[in-house]
C-alpha cells in the first residue's frame, strides 16, 4: 500500500446509552506502522466525515497503548481484540468498528465493564493477608506454579473473552471466563489457597462455571494468550471435588 | 472511646494511591479514591523491567548502603538523602510484602526471588516479574483494595477528573471538585486531607512512554492553587524507546540488563572497514550498556544527531538481543518482546530492535516534605506527580519503589495528621458550591469556545516545542525562544474551536482544560531549566559564546556547562505568579549530609 493511500473506516457510533446506533465513515491518510487507536486519534485531529460534515470527535477509551492496560477493546471488523495494536496493515479494508455490545455502551465505542470487577469481588479475588505491614516472611514458591501464576496474572480485565462468549448476554447471569480463571490464580498461591473453597463455592453460584458451555471462544480471542479453557477444565474439576467434600462433609 | 473515622481524599488509583489508601484503611480511616480509570489500568502498569531492593538472594554482598549510593550517585546529588536512605532502607520489606499478596515473581530454581542487572547499578538487585512488573504490583494492590471496597472502607470515583482543591477560610484544604467523565456532571467533595498520587507530566511532550492520562493536569492545577513545583527541568529521557507518532513504546531497561547491546553501523577509524560500533562499551568501559538513562540517551543523541552515525529521518540506532538464546529471553523478557513484533511486526530474537530515546519520567514535581506534605496544609502528594527520591536522574527499577513507598509514607501520615486536629474548619456549604460554580462556569464556557484551533492539533505542536528545545540537550538560546513560543500557545488556547457542545462524556471539552493546564506546566519545566545554568544528570546545557552560538571543542564536539555544587546543588522551586500567568523560580537548600558529593562518571567503577 502506497504513502499517499486513505483508509476508510466505517464507525459504529452512539451518542448516549439510550440513543440509537449511526454509522459514519472517515477516511485517514495510511501510514506504515499505523494502528487502529492512532487512526482514532488522527479523527480526533480533523473530525470531518468522508461527506465532509463536521462531526463531533468520536469517542473511545484508551490508556497505555501497549497492549498492558486493557482500556481499547473494541469490535474490529467483527472480533474483539485491543485497538492500539490493532496494525492496519494486517486488517482488511474499510475497517469496521463498533463498541462491544455485551457490555452497555457509554458512547460510541466506549463500554461500561464494571460489571467485570464486580465479578472479581464475587470471586474474592485476592489473597487474604493479615496486613500490609512488613514483619512477615513470605513463603518460598515452586518456580513451576509460579509461572502458571505469571501467565494468568496477565489478565487484564479488558473483555474480548466476555464479547466473544455466547454464554454472556441477557440470556445467562455468567460472570465470563476471565473473573472465573482468576479464581485459580489465587488458589494456586501458597496462602491465597487457604480460601480456595471459598472461591470455588462462589464458582458454583448462579452464574458460575457451570454456566460456561465450553465453546472454546475465550481462548482464542484472548489478547495475552491465558489458556483460558485449560484453567476452566481445571476449576470445573475442582468445583466438583469441592461439591463432593461439602456433600461427605470433608 | 473509637477513634473517629478521618476520611482522606486519594486522587489516583496508582501504585502510590493505592499503596496509600491501603495504609489509611488499615488504621482506621476511609478513603474516596478517584481515578481518571477504573484503577487496574493506571500507568504504573506500564512498568516494564522490576524493582530495586536489596536482597541479595545472588551471594554477591549487596548492601543496603550500596543501593543507597546508588540512587544518590545516579541522581547527581540532588535527592534529598534522608528520604533516600528512607526508601532503599523499606525496599526489602515492601518486596515480601508484594511477595505475601501473590505478585507473580519470576522466581529461581530454588523458589527464591530471581534478580537481574539494571543501569546504574554493578550488582543485582532487581526483583521482576518477567517483564511486566508494573503490572504485577499494581494488580495485587487493586486486588487488596478491592477487598476494602468489598468491607465498605473504600469508596471508587473511577472515571472521574480532579478539577481543583477546595480550601477553607484559613487556606487549608478540605476538598476537591471533580467531574464525572461520563455523565460530565460536576461535584464538591469534603475530607480531612487530600492526597494527589496523578502519575508524571508525559503528555506535555506529545508523544512519550506514558499513557494518554498522564498529563500533569492535576499538578498543574494545585500549582496555579498556590502549590510549589520542585525541580521540574529533570525530565527523563529513556534511552530504549520504539518512536510511534500515537506513543513512544518504552523498551525495557532489562533489555540491557540481559545482555542488550547498543550500537550503530561506522566505518572503522583506522582500517576503513564498515563495522558494529558497540559506542556505550566504547565511551563507558565500566559501566557499558547499563550505564543510567541520562547517560545513555546522550550518547545515543552524540551519535546520531552529531555524528551522523546510526539511521536517519527517522533517527534510530539498534539495540540487540539476537546474539541472546531464544529461549532465555522468552523466560525473562517474554513480555515486551511479544509487544515489539505486535506493534512493528518484527521479532527481536531474530533481528536488532530499531530504538530513540524519548521523554519517559518526571523527576521533578510537587515539592513535598519527607512526610509528603505540599506547602499548602491539606494537601498532599505521593509518587511521580511529587518531587522526591530521584534528584536529576533516576535510576532504573526505582521508580516502582518510590511510588509505593512514597504511598507508605504519605497514607500513614495523612490520617496522623487528621486526627492530629490541625486541619481547621470543614467547608462549609456556600465554599463547597462556589467552588464547583466556578467549575462549572469553566467547562461551559469550554463547551461553547467556537476559535479556528483544533485542541489536539495545538497539543502537537505543545509536544513539538518541547522536544525542540527542553530534551536531551539544551541551550539558553533555545529555552528564551520555548518561553515566547509556550507564551504564544496559551494565547491561542483561547482561539480554540470544540465540535461537541454536549454534555455527556464530552472528552473534546476535558481534555482543552487539560491542555491548558499542560501548557502552563510546561512553562514552569522551561523556566527552570533556563535558569539553571549548568548541567546535572537529566539537565545538560549547552555553553554559547558571547555570540550566542553554541561552542564546540576541539574534536568538533559540543561543550557542556559542568555541574556547580555551589551555585545549584539546590532545589528548583516554581510557584505560579497568577497575575502575570508566569513561573517565578527560587532555591531551597535540601539535606545532603549523608554522602559527600563527587563527581559522576560512568567511564570508570563508581568509588565511595
Amino acid at each position: 500500500m502506497s504513502d499517499n493511500q486513505k483508509v476508510r473506516f466505517i464507525i459504529e457510533r452512539q451518542d448516549s446509552p439510550d440513543s440509537k446506533p449511526y454509522t459514519e465513515e472517515f477516511d485517514v491518510d495510511y501510514r506504515p506502522g499505523l494502528n487502529v487507536v492512532a487512526a482514532l486519534m488522527e479523527i480526533q485531529q480533523n473530525p470531518v466525515t468522508v461527506d465532509g460534515k463536521k462531526v463531533a470527535p468520536v469517542v473511545w477509551e484508551c490508556n497505555c497503548l501497549e497492549k498492558v492496560c486493557g482500556a481499547c477493546m473494541m469490535v474490529i471488523n467483527g472480533k474483539a481484540r485491543q485497538a492500539c495494536c490493532a496494525l492496519i496493515d494486517e486488517l482488511k479494508q474499510p475497517i469496521r468498528l463498533a463498541p462491544a455490545r455485551t457490555f452497555p455502551v457509554v458512547r460510541d465505542l466506549m463500554v461500561d465493564r464494571s460489571v467485570m470487577f464486580e465479578s472479581l469481588k464475587k470471586i474474592q479475588g485476592w489473597v487474604e493477608i493479615d496486613g500490609s505491614f512488613d514483619s512477615v516472611d513470605a513463603p518460598r514458591q515452586n518456580p513451576y506454579t509460579a509461572q502458571v501464576a505469571y501467565e494468568i496474572s496477565h489478565c487484564m480485565t479488558c473483555g474480548c473473552c466476555l464479547e466473544a462468549c455466547p454464554n454472556v448476554g441477557p440470556q445467562s447471569d455468567f460472570i465470563g471466563p476471565a473473573p472465573t480463571v482468576q479464581a485459580y490464580l489465587f488458589n494456586l498461591h501458597p496462602i491465597g489457597k487457604y480460601d480456595a473453597p471459598k472461591r470455588l463455592e462462589a464458582l458454583m453460584q448462579k452464574g458460575g462455571i457451570t454456566s460456561c458451555g465450553n465453546s472454546q471462544n475465550c481462548v482464542e480471542v484472548c489478547p495475552k494468550s491465558i489458556k483460558l479453557t485449560t484453567y476452566l477444565a481445571q476449576l470445573n474439576r475442582d468445583v466438583n471435588k469441592q461439591a463432593l467434600r461439602n456433600i461427605f462433609n470433608v | 472511646m473509637a477513634k473517629a473515622e478521618k476520611r482522606v481524599i486519594v486522587v489516583g488509583g496508582g501504585l502510590s494511591g493505592l499503596m496509600a489508601t491501603i495504609k489509611i484503611v488499615e488504621d482506621g480511616g476511609v478513603v474516596d479514591l478517584f481515578s481518571y480509570c477504573p484503577v487496574k489500568r493506571s500507568h504504573s502498569l506500564c512498568a516494564q523491567g522490576g524493582i530495586n531492593a536489596c536482597m541479595d538472594t545472588k551471594g554477591e554482598k549487596d548492601s543496603v548502603y550500596e543501593h543507597f549510593d546508588d540512587t544518590v550517585y545516579g541522581g547527581d546529588f540532588l535527592a534529598d538523602q534522608l528520604a533516600v536512605k528512607g526508601m532503599v532502607e523499606a525496599a526489602p520489606k515492601i518486596i515480601k510484602m508484594f511477595d505475601r499478596m501473590g505478585v507473580p515473581f519470576t522466581r529461581t530454581p530454588e523458589g527464591t526471588l530471581d534478580l537481574r542487572n539494571f543501569g546504574g547499578q554493578k550488582n543485582k538487585r532487581t526483583v521482576f516479574a518477567g517483564s511486566t512488573t508494573g503490572q504485577q504490583l499494581l494488580y495485587a494492590l487493586d486486588e487488596q483494595v478491592r477487598k476494602w471496597e468489598v468491607k465498605g472502607k473504600v469508596k471508587k470515583y473511577e472515571f472521574w477528573e480532579f478539577l481543583r482543591a477546595i480550601k477553607n477560610k484559613d487556606g487549608i484544604v478540605r476538598g476537591i471538585v471533580a467531574q464525572n467523565m461520563n455523565s460530565n456532571e460536576i461535584v464538591s467533595f469534603p475530607a480531612d486531607v487530600v492526597i494527589l498520587a496523578t502519575g508524571g507530566p508525559g503528555q506535555v511532550y506529545g508523544r512519550c512512554t506514558a499513557s494518554t492520562i498522564c498529563n500533569g493536569s492535576a499538578v498543574s492545577a494545585v500549582y496555579q492553587q498556590g502549590a510549589e513545583i520542585g525541580n521540574p527541568e529533570f525530565l527523563q529521557i529513556h534511552p530504549t524507546a520504539i518512536p510511534g507518532s500515537d506513543k513512544n513504546r518504552l523498551m525495557s531497561e532489562a533489555c540491557r540488563g540481559e545482555g542488550g547491546r547498543v550500537w550503530v553501523w561506522r566505518k572503522n577509524p583506522e582500517t576503513g572497514e564498515k563495522e558494529r560500533w558497540y559506542f556505550l562499551e566504547d565511551m563507558y568501559p565500566a559501566y557499558g550498556n547499563l550505564v543510567p538513562r541520562d547517560v545513555a540517551s546522550r550518547a545515543i543523541y552524540k551519535v546520531v544527531v552529531h555524528m551522523g552515525l546510526g539511521m536517519q529521518n527517522p533517527n534510530r540506532v539498534y539495540l540487540d538481543l539476537s546474539h541472546i538464546p531464544a529461549d532465555y529471553l522468552e523466560r525473562k523478557l517474554g513480555g515486551i518482546l511479544e509487544m515489539y513484533t505486535d506493534f512493528v511486526g518484527k521479532d527481536p530474537r531474530e533481528v536488532p530492535m530499531e530504538i530513540f530515546p524519548s521523554i519517559h519520567y518526571s523527576m521533578g514535581g510537587i515539592w513535598v516534605d519527607r512526610m509528603h506534605h505540599t506547602n499548602i496544609p491539606g494537601l498532599m502528594a505521593s509518587g511521580e506527580c511529587d518531587y522526591q527520591y530521584h534528584g536529576a536522574n533516576r535510576l532504573g527499577a526505582n521508580s516502582l519503589l518510590s511510588a509505593v513507598y512514597s504511598g507508605m509514607v504519605s497514607g500513614p501520615e495523612a490520617l496522623r495528621y487528621a486526627r492530629a486536629g490541625e486541619t481547621g474548619e470543614p467547608l462549609t456549604k456556600e465554599e463547597m458550591e462556589a467552588a464547583r460554580k466556578e467549575c462549572v462556569a469553566e467547562f461551559d464556557k469550554i463547551r461553547q469556545m467556537n476559535g479556528t484551533e483544533n485542541a489536539k492539533r495545538l497539543h502537537h505542536e505543545l509536544g513539538d516545542i518541547m522536544y525542540k528545545y527542553v530534551s536531551v540537550e539544551r541551550d539558553n538560546n533555545g529555552l528564551d525562544q520555548c518561553l515566547k513560543e509556550l507564551k504564544d500557545l496559551l494565547k491561542r488556547w483561547d482561539n480554540i474551536g470544540v465540535t461537541d457542545h454536549g454534555s455527556w462524556a464530552n472528552q473534546e471539552a476535558m481534555f482543552t482544560r487539560q491542555l491548558r493546564n499542560m501548557i502552563v506546566y510546561a512553562m514552569a519545566i522551561t523556566k527552570a531549566a533556563r535558569l539553571r545554568d549548568e548541567s546535572r544528570g537529566a539537565h545538560a546545557k549547552i555553553v554559547l559564546d558571547a555570540n550566542g552560538e553554541r561552542v564546540t571543542d576541539e574534536k568538533g564536539d559540543l561543550v557542556f556547562m559542568n555541574r556547580d555544587d555551589e551555585k545549584f546543588m539546590r532545589t528548583t522551586i516554581v510557584s505560579f505568579d497568577k497575575e502575570k500567568e508566569e513561573p517565578v523560580v527560587t532555591y531551597r537548600e535540601f539535606e545532603h549530609s549523608l554522602i559527600k558529593p563527587r563527581l559522576r562518571n560512568y567511564a570508570v567503577a563508581k568509588k565511595e
